[in-house]
């Protein structure tokens, strides 16, 4: 893992004396709300319906077992003792207090982490694949590339006030498992005829009330040059993003408009102009970074072999374990959505638990995924039913890995202002409804995916089910989608069509899941069926 | 309170700024505004007469004045870029780092709050104009 010299912690300690500054002139009253908003959203903290919601960054959705602990803490001294991981990799706090942001930034800061644009229309967090350093099939650990990326982007000068926010994804390998098309910019390394690696850049992608999927921009660009390259694609967007329409502001709109042709020539003018200003690292720079990266101690002989006498064990590798490179490990997935639940949120205890089975299973790594999961990447198969059996007593040992029951949910209503509906207790009934008649590991693979409003937080354009909730005459209403996918065959959901009441919703998920089942031949999944039957049998069944 | 904050040494210039249209069309103006819309790139020919180059934000939110001062100076325009409009304390110092040298803010700055804006951050993770070596040069000694 990542670990800051003395100029990282020195940059993280500064930002948070900054921030302390800016809350005391804002107790005091020398700063405007308005001023002060762009100020504390730069560092994580939106005020919400109920309280203040601080959003911390896991970059690439890398943490240690330490830091987990640190997030533990937190959640206990200054929240009510849980937290809520995100589909954007991060954690979020709901009930914080202004004036004890800054020291909880601190108590962040100790641990090398920090909330620095979590939010705020500047550079985010950068996300990344999950299983990243483990998978068998990546042509390199992605996550050197996102730090990088990191320390450019972070207190980036010119791009702290960019039309509207900007997302990067870094992955590297065919599969994507960190909808990399529907971010500002998705970066894929790949290697190159001659063996060399590069990135390849896709650029203008997002969800929100316009969503697309981000065309690729350059096939090709060389790592001595990426960060030049970045710089090129956001000064064009700075310069020429829209600024005169909030939902027209993101780089999807400007790439849509000027067409991705347009837009390709502007940046590699300005890349070219911009080659000679050097302000690339250079490549010892990716090299430091990427030593930090390098396998754990591997046991060379551990064994592969399974009891798979207990059927309970037996499902839960089937369903939330992954392959991983090297034989006789494989990464486990830790759900965070137990039947009933709140999709994504953990408690202090279940965070200090999965600290600890972070150090003892997995060198110290988990990871959070954008499904709203934890995975801790390392695990020797041969210790996975002594933690499955500890994950299993604390209620973390949900076998439902990309299941219907593996609900993204955003926190909707029951936290966000801008909500239409809620989104929480549509999830949970979902999940009770497929736990109780199940049908859940019968349906096998299915995205379901729900936002409380039309920005999409919850990915609903890309679920293989979408549920959208939207206000219709003061009543919480619900659209339903079909077809939508994140994957490396991205795809976006279009809606069945009229929309469904709470009750209604629940049954109507139900209803298309039955469909599902009756048509499908083979091995499909329940998106391989739709794409070759069609919207109309859904139609049909839902509405005829 | 200040009013122009300079951080130059060279004397002030007085001469009021010309929109860029205006200042396109004439052949003696040596001052000249930019709005946020406007592209910067248009006065690089003119530079070597340019002695001071004002960049309005209308709304401190409304970052393109960043990037059009960073253009100039690359471009290698040595005068006076002075940020003035909606300009706070809290974006002074990301506006030093891409060239402007002098801020005349709608709201006067306090003087204090200025100082330590501008000497907060005692190091940077990109290079710019400024010519401060950036971390990864650092480490890379
Ligand atoms: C509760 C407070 C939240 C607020 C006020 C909020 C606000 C927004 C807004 C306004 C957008 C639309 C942006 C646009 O279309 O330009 C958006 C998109 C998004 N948000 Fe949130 N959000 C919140 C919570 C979350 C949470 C908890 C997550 C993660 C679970 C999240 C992840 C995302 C994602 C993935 C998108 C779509 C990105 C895209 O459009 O490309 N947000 N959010
Ligand atoms: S999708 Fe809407 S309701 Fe849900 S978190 Fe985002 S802004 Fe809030």
């Amino acid at each position: 893992m990542y670990q800051y010299d003395k100029f990282d912690q020195q940059m993280v300690d500064t930002r948070v004396a900054e921030f302390r500054d800016q809350v005391e002139r804002r107790l005091a009253g020398k700063l405007t709300e308005d001023q002060f908003k762009p100020l504390r959203l730069m560092n994580g903290l939106y005020l919400q319906l109920h309280a203040y919601m601080l959003r911390v960054a896991i970059p690439y959705g890398t943490l240690s077992g330490a830091q987990m602990h640190v997030l533990a803490d937190i959640a206990d001294k200054y929240d009510r003792g849980y937290g809520h991981f995100t589909t954007r990799q991060n954690i979020q706090y709901n009930w914080i207090k202004l004036a004890e942001a800054p020291d909880l930034l601190e108590d962040l800061a100790k641990a090398e982490m920090h909330a620095i644009q979590t939010s705020g229309n500047c550079i985010r967090n950068i996300s990344s694949d999950h299983f990243a350093g483990a998978a068998a099939d990546e042509v390199a650990d992605p996550r050197p590339y996102a730090e990088l990326l990191r320390q450019w982007s972070s207190f980036h000068p010119e791009f702290s006030y960019l039309p509207r926010k900007f997302k990067f994804a870094v992955i590297a390998s065919e599969e994507d498992r960190a909808a990399m098309r529907l971010h500002d910019i998705g970066i894929r390394i790949v290697k190159n005829d001659a063996g060399e690696l590069g990135a390849a850049f896709y650029v203008g992608g997002g969800m929100g009330r316009t969503p697309m999927i981000a065309p690729l921009v350059r096939d090709f660009v060389p790592l001595d040059q990426l960060v030049t390259y970045a710089e090129a694609c956001l000064r064009v967007y700075n310069r020429y993003g829209r600024r005169d329409n909030k939902y027209k502001a993101r780089i999807k709109i400007l790439v849509h408009e000027l067409g991705k042709e347009e837009y390709t020539r502007q940046v590699e003018e300005e890349f070219a102009l911009l080659l000679e200003q050097n302000i690339e690292p250079p490549i010892a720079e990716l090299e430091r970074i990427k030593m930090f990266f390098g396998d754990p101690a591997y046991d060379q002989d551990a064994s592969s072999e399974i009891d798979r006498s207990d059927p309970d064990f037996a499902l839960w590798v089937d369903t939330n374990t992954k392959a991983h490179k090297q034989p006789g490990y494989v990464s486990a997935v830790i759900s965070l959505k137990p039947v009933g639940g709140i999709p994504g949120d953990a408690t202090t205890a279940q965070m200090h638990l999965m600290g600890d089975l972070a150090a003892r299973y997995s060198f110290d790594e988990a990871r959070v995924t954008h499904t709203q999961n934890i995975v801790l990447p390392h695990v020797k198969i041969s210790d996975l039913h002594a933690l499955w059996t500890e994950l299993d007593a604390a209620g973390l040992g949900t076998a439902n890995l990309d299941q219907i029951g593996d609900i993204i949910a955003c926190p909707g209503l029951d936290y966000c202002s801008l909500a239409n509906a809620r989104s929480i207790p549509i999830a949970q009934q979902i999940s009770e409804r497929f736990a109780k008649n199940g049908k859940g590991d019968t349906l096998g693979e299915l995205k379901l995916k729900i936002s409380g409003c039309i920005n999409a937080c919850g990915h609903h354009h890309a679920g293989h089910i979408g549920i959208l909730g939207v206000d219709r005459k003061g009543v919480e209403n619900y659209q339903l989608s079909l077809g939508g996918s994140e994957a490396e065959d991205t795809s976006l959901a279009k809606i069945t069509g009229p929309g469904f009441d709470e009750a209604g919703i629940v049954d109507a998920v139900e209803t298309a899941a039955d469909v599902y089942l009756a048509a499908r031949e083979g091995e499909e999944r329940f998106i391989d069926t739709y794409r070759r039957i069609g919207m109309a049998p859904f139609k049909e069944a839902l509405y005829g | 309170m200040v009013e122009l904050l300079r951080l130059r040494k060279d004397e002030t210039h007085s001469e009021a700024a010309v929109t860029v249209e205006a200042f396109l069309g004439r052949t003696n103006a040596g001052a000249v505004r930019i709005e946020p819309g406007e592209d910067g790139r248009e006065l690089i020919p003119h530079l070597d007469r340019i002695r001071l180059v004002e960049v309005n934000f209308p709304v401190f939110g409304d970052g393109r004045g960043y990037s059009a001062a960073r253009i100039l100076r690359e471009a290698g325009f040595t005068g006076e870029i002075r940020a003035v409009g909606d300009v706070l304390v809290d974006q002074i110092a990301y506006m030093r780092r891409c060239g402007f040298d002098a801020f005349a803010p709608d709201t006067p700055l306090n003087a204090d709050d200025a100082k330590n804006a501008l000497e907060r951050w005692g190091e940077v993770y990109q290079p710019t104009t400024d010519g401060r070596r950036p971390i990864w040069a650092q480490r890379h000694e």
